[in-house]
Parts: structure tokens; sequence; C-alpha cells
């Protein structure tokens, strides 16, 4: 906590992390079997994060699930597997290639795999029969996830129904569902794109090195930069070259692009994000601009 | 794509390290303009990003409008936009270098009051719309009912469309002399009231020349300068003292009563992987309801009464001496008793006496009337217990004017959707209720159904059964 004005009141990110800490807490506490659907991008390793401090001194009392599109960049899947290892924790792969390989799901005439990750996704909660799955959603993403509550309650097809929510009141959070159901909850649903990197500038947190400003070859589509990627068709248009960039968020290769920036420490990237006019995922995120109701359709289906 | 340039906005963007942050909801009238207002305020204070600025525009010229349609910008559901309603409460984020702000929009329906009821339970402040054309109606009633209800702390009028009266101040003056009436009815004594235009932009978050005759704040400044719940009780007084804003009478006597933490979690890491240190560790976590715990408290562990006193304040960065309202921490005892989730520390100083049966004002939920002798879940900090209705005491009439919360009840037998009442419950176990307008967390509750699972009622419990002598008479 810093000094003058503030120092016996939560600051805004001693608050949040204190609602997240509360948030998580609650909800292991009345499930049978949590999960942490973890991708080792930002927003999923802050929730971790959260989780080692509010089980402190003891060890995060649940496993992590990655719901692998086959289309992840190298680097953040060995990140992935190193802070697992790391912290002594368990991750189970959900892999869509083995959906396609034996038929179950059928590769998109675009290409991208992120609205193939729904089969996968509903399928491991249903085997390894997680009860409560946290996600790093926050609700400054996205229209359709200003909606979401902390703890969204989702049916036996793993459907948000947005218009019959249950009322969330005061900090009381409420995860009871019937067999079949599950609920997915969001500590980080109250934090902003730049909350998130305060914290981790705060907390000095370890991330992939693809968030920060790097050299590498990409091309412009629709208004994004990418990668060159063996899941990424390039075109005989499309002409890649050096360029520095860095990602925002980290998804699918085939959908993510990368932003034009040199900010290659965590000030230099507060210092952008915080100057920035185009949001987080209008800028890098090709499957949200499919329609103007993609997320929210996509979290009908039990996406994320 | 070009990178943003960074030179000068970075200085002036809020830090979130050092500054607070305040939770405020909106409530108003279908038509009053609520969702332009919100859209005002986050234009006003540059929070709307290009693209999605770029979006409302291109929307709101395919649908033939003139202007951009800033209500574009909350209503995120397809049936919202199809219906230009408001359906489900949508939060937003913003900051300004004074305070970040977490906004809890709420649709204005009557249908939807529970949403309003969900979006003020954690409010600091509302926002209250009114039409400057029509004034005082009944869902104003309605939303400074809720208020006073959820006792949210501070109540901001917003008195809107005064563009469409000429910016005229006797419109104005009434309809603050008519608010302020039926707030002080309702017991609430934090009204503010300010003549505002969402529409064109005027004291949302700058100042009028148009309203010469107003010299009170903003909405924004009123929202920048009032305190938060989880800014301790301490922090009333510091800002009392640097002269930002009266405490009320419930901050003032929440500096006086102790501390209380419901238990969610008992860390007792018995694995070989962790540090020797700790295999022995037993802590108590939470997040601390309100109060400052101090290391050396005599402390009283609910519903069991066993009494022991404060060893020590974990955090993972390291102990603390000290822990305020709102830190999520981890509490050793000094004594090895029987501690487990659900159960609530308190101070010993002022504690908590866990009763069998209380009863409380209920906001009710869902359209399946409550009625006596029915089997509910009441959902109290981490605790979760069975219940039984024993009676409904009365009905909320909102039409009558005048009345206290109390004074208004007409006679009734069952809660329908929207309405709120008293309500007589019966425990299977003792839980540590206590007088809402005392303790807003410990007093608040949830009525759960117990075979569905959903959230059904909002409940503020009163200080104890009425009849029993101890009934300190609380006027909502």
């Amino acid at each position: 906590m810093s000094e003058d004005d503030v120092t016996t009141s939560l600051t805004t990110l001693d608050a949040l992390e204190s609602e997240g800490i509360h948030i998580i807490r609650e909800a292991v506490g009345t499930a049978r079997k949590p999960v942490l659907l973890f991708s080792g991008g930002k927003d999923s390793v802050v929730v971790l994060h959260l989780a080692t401090k509010a089980f402190w001194p003891g060890r995060v009392p649940f496993e992590l699930l990655h719901v692998d599109t086959g289309h992840n960049f190298d680097e953040v899947l060995e990140f992935r597997d190193r802070t697992v290892e790391r912290l002594g924790l368990r991750l189970q792969v959900a892999k869509v290639q083995d959906y396609i390989d034996d038929g179950r799901l059928r590769e998109r005439p675009d290409g991208t795999r992120n609205p193939l990750q729904t089969v996968p996704l509903l399928d491991a909660i249903v085997n390894h029969g997680y009860d409560v799955v946290f996600g790093g959603a926050r609700r400054d993403e996205e229209k359709a996830r200003a909606k979401e509550r902390v703890v969204s309650l989702r049916d036996e097809f793993g459907q948000w129904d947005p218009r019959n929510q249950r009322p969330e009141l005061w900090n009381l959070y409420n995860p009871k569902h019937l067999p079949g159901q599950h609920v997915r909850v969001f500590p980080l649903s109250n934090w902003t794109e730049l909350d998130v990197w305060r914290y981790i500038q705060r907390e000095q947190i370890d991330l992939p090195d693809l968030y920060f400003a790097h050299e590498r070859d990409v091309f412009t589509r629709d208004g994004m930069w990418l990668t060159p990627h063996p899941s990424v068709r390039v075109r005989d248009t499309d002409c890649p070259a050096p360029r520095s960039v860095r990602y925002r968020t980290v998804g699918d290769a085939s959908c993510t692009g990368a932003v034009e920036s040199t900010a290659s420490t965590l000030d230099e990237i507060i210092a952008e994000v915080a100057a920035t006019r185009i949001t987080e995922r209008g800028a890098t995120r090709a499957d949200d601009r499919l329609s103007e109701a993609a997320m929210e359709d996509r979290k009908k289906e039990g996406y994320f | 794509m070009t990178a943003p340039d960074t030179t000068d906005a970075a200085a002036a963007i809020p830090d979130a390290r050092r500054t607070s942050l305040l939770r405020f909801a909106t409530a108003g009238s279908v038509d009053d303009g609520k969702s332009t207002l919100v859209g005002r305020l986050l234009h006003d204070t540059k929070s709307i990003l290009a693209d999605a600025y770029e979006a409302m525009e291109r929307v709101s010229k395919e649908r033939g409008g003139e202007e951009v349609d800033l209500a574009l910008l909350t209503d995120g559901l397809r049936a919202e936009r199809e219906q230009g309603i408001t359906i489900d409460v949508a939060y937003r984020y913003f900051s300004t270098p004074k305070r970040t702000f977490i906004l809890a929009d709420c649709p204005g329906h009557v249908q939807y009051t529970r949403n309003t009821v969900t979006g003020a339970s954690t409010a600091d402040a509302l926002v209250v719309l009114i039409d400057a054309r029509y004034g005082v109606v009944e869902q104003t009633k309605r939303h400074l009912a809720v208020a006073a209800l959820l006792r949210v702390p501070h109540v901001i009028v917003a008195v809107n469309k005064i563009d469409l009266l000429d910016y005229a101040q006797g419109p104005f003056r009434s309809i603050t002399q008519h608010v302020q009436t039926h707030a002080e009815s309702l017991g609430l004594t934090n009204v503010v009231t300010v003549p505002v235009s969402a529409l064109k932009g005027d004291n949302v978050a700058l100042r009028s020349d148009l309203t010469p005759w107003y010299d009170g704040p903003t909405v924004l400044e009123v929202l920048e300068t009032v305190p938060s719940i989880d800014q301790g009780a301490d922090d009333f007084a510091a800002a009392h003292r640097r002269g930002i804003a009266h405490p009320t009478a419930e901050q003032a006597r929440a500096t006086e009563s102790g501390w209380r933490m419901p238990v969610q979690w008992v860390l007792r890491p018995q694995d070989a992987a962790i540090s020797p240190e700790y295999r022995e560790y037993r802590g108590y976590a939470g997040q601390v309801a309100e109060g400052t715990i101090r290391v050396g408290d005599d402390v009283v562990v609910q519903p069991s009464g066993r009494r022991t006193t404060v060893a020590g304040i974990d955090t993972a960065d390291g102990p603390l001496d000290h822990a305020h309202t709102g830190l999520s921490v981890s509490i050793r005892l000094a004594d090895d008793v029987d501690v487990a989730r659900g159960d609530l520390l308190s101070s010993a100083a002022d504690a908590v006496a866990p009763e069998r049966a209380f009863h409380a004002h209920v906001a009710w939920l869902t359209d399946r009337p409550l009625r006596v002798r029915d089997r509910v879940l009441i959902q109290h900090g981490s605790a979760r217990v069975q219940a039984m209705v024993t009676a409904i005491d009365g009905i909320l009439d909102i039409s009558l004017p005048g009345g206290t919360l109390d004074s208004s009840i007409a006679t009734g037998h069952e809660l329908l959707l929207n309405d709120i009442g008293v309500v007589r419950f019966q425990l299977a176990q003792p839980l540590a209720v206590e007088d809402y307008g005392r303790h807003r967390r410990t007093g608040a509750f949830c009525v759960i159904d117990p075979q569905d699972g959903n959230t059904i009622g909002a409940g503020t419990a009163r200080a104890s059964a009425p009849g029993t002598g101890t009934d300190a008479h609380v006027t909502i």
C-alpha cells in the first residue's frame, strides 16, 4: 500500500486483489472439483497468481485446464508448462486437433479454430467432473462480457442465458447448481486491461515474451499484423516483413494479431495501454469481428 | 495500425496504485435517458476508445440517426439492441485523475427492478435519473426505496432533460424539494440533486454555462469526492478532516463498532512440499467485512461463542499488524479452537449474538411468490443455512405518499416479484445476523431456492425479532 492520502484505505489495485482472492476462496469453498482455465495468457496468469495468494502458504487446491486449438504459439505453451511445473500443479490439456483427427469436429473454411474450442471444453468439464470453472475474462473486454456475472450458471449444454441471470448481491456469491450444470467464475470481472498491467508490474509476474515488443516477420490483414505460422494461410499478396510488434492478447495464432509497438518493458507497455485509442479485442481479435454479437453468440453456446 | 502516441497521455492517467475505487449504480425509468447519461459520463471522461466509438457511429447511421447514439455503448445484448431497452446490469469501468470507477448500469424497466437491487447492493453511490418534465414518478419512489432499503450511502438525483425546459430554475427547485421530502421520509440523508442534460452534456462531467443559478457540484464531482465502502472507517474520518465529505451517521457509528470477518477457508497446508516452517500452520482465511483487526485483539468465534485472541494477521506478502475493511487476509488465533468455513470471527468488545430467528426486509426477485411456511436457504457471509418463513408482517406500498418503509406497509400474506416486505425467518442453525443499518456486510443476506439453487431474494436484517424488547427501531 502506498503513502499519502490512501494509507488507511485500499487503493484500487489492493481492492481488486482482495476482491479476486475473496471470489476464488468463496468458489473453492463450495466446489466439489474446481479447475482454472489456463492458457498462459496474461489474464489467466493473473488469476493463478491470485490463487497462489488466496491459499498461501498452502498449494493451489485445484488443477488447470488448457483447451489447445493446435494453433498456439510455441513460446506460450512452453511458458504454460514452465509455470505449471514451478507451482507443482497438474495440467489437463484438451486438444481441438484430436477432435479434428477423429472427425468429431471439422475445420472451418476460414481456418480459425477459436469457435471450435467450445466442444472440447464442455467435454473436458463433463469428463473430469468439474463443477466450478475459473476463467480470466474481464467485463471491460467486450460488451456482451460487460453483462456477465462474477459467478455465472451454465446449463447441461454449457449455455449462458443472459436474459435469465441470477441476481448477484453484495459480495455474496451463489455457485449452487444442479447435477450436470456448472458455474463459471471470473475473479477479474472488475479489472481493466490497464489494471492487469499495473498489477503485473507491481507483483513482478512473469509473462510470455510475446507481450513485449520484439522484431518479427509479420504481414497485414484486416488491419491486424499476423505472424506467418503453420496455422495461418499466407496468400501470394501477403508480404511478410520484419517489424517491431507485440501482442496484447496471446490466443490462437490464426486470429490473434500483433500491434506495432516498441514497448519492451512493463513501464512502456503501461504507458502504451493507457494512451491507446483502440480496445484490446478490437485491435487484435478477428473472431470478435465476425458479427455485431459474435461474442454473445459464442458465449450462449458455452464458449468462455 | 501505428503505435499510439504515448508522450503526455501517461502522465494524465490515474495511478491505480494510488487512487481509490468507487462503485456506483445508475437507476431510472425507461426513456429517462439513463443510457445516454452513462454514455455521456464515459464520453466526457474520454473513456470510449476509438473503435468502440466508430462502431456506435456506424450503427447509429445504419438506423438513420443523425447524432451518435451513446446508449448503444451500454446495450450489449442482441435483444437489447433490437428492442432499444436495457435488460440486464452492465458493468463499465472508467477513471479520472482522481479516482477509478465501477459503474453498474441498471435497467429502469419495472420488470427488471431486481437488477437495480443487484447493482445497488454493492454501490457506494446511486445515481437516480428523473425526467425534469415529469418530476418524481412511481419508479423514482421505487428506486429511492431500494436505495433506502440497501442503505446506499450516497444518492445523486440527476434531474435530466433540463434543456427541454430551457434551463429554467423553477422546475428544478420544486423537483428538488419533492425529492428531499420523499427521501427524508425514507430516512435517506445524503441526497444531492443536480440539473443535467445528458444529451448536451450539462453538469454531468462538465459544468454548464446554461445553469448559472446552480452552484452545486456536477454528477462527476460528487462521485469523485464521496467516500467509498472499501475505505475503512479511519478513512472516513480522514476525509472529513480534509473537508472532502461529511461522514454519514452510519459511517460514524461504524467507527465505534468492532470488526467482523466471515471465515471462508481454513488454511492448513499439511503438504510435504510446503516449506517446513508452515507445516503446522493453521490460518482462517477471509475478507475483513467491517472494522480494523489488530494483532492482540480479543476474538469471539460465532456461532460457537468461543473466545481467544488474534495471534497474527498474514498475507502472502508478509504479516500485518492490522487489517482494514475489504482486505483479504488469514488470521491466526492464540488457541486451538474449532473454527470452520461459515463461522464469523468478531471483536470481543462488540460481539455478535447468534440467533435462531430474525426478521428482515426482503426484496423479492422471482416470479414464484414467497409464502409463510416456505423453506428456503439463507446465504449470510460464507454461511448457508436452512430457514423457514414463519411470518410475513407486511408489504411496502410504494404508492403511499410520504410514509417510511414501516408506516407505509400494507398487509399482505405473500411476496410477489419486486415486492419489498417484512419477513420473519426461523433457522435450522443459529446465525450471527446483525442489524443492516449498523452493519452492512453482516446484516445482508440472500435467499436461495433450495431446489434449483437460484437466488430469489435480497434481505437486510433488523436488530432482533419484534416484541423481544431489544429491537432498536430502525426507520428505513
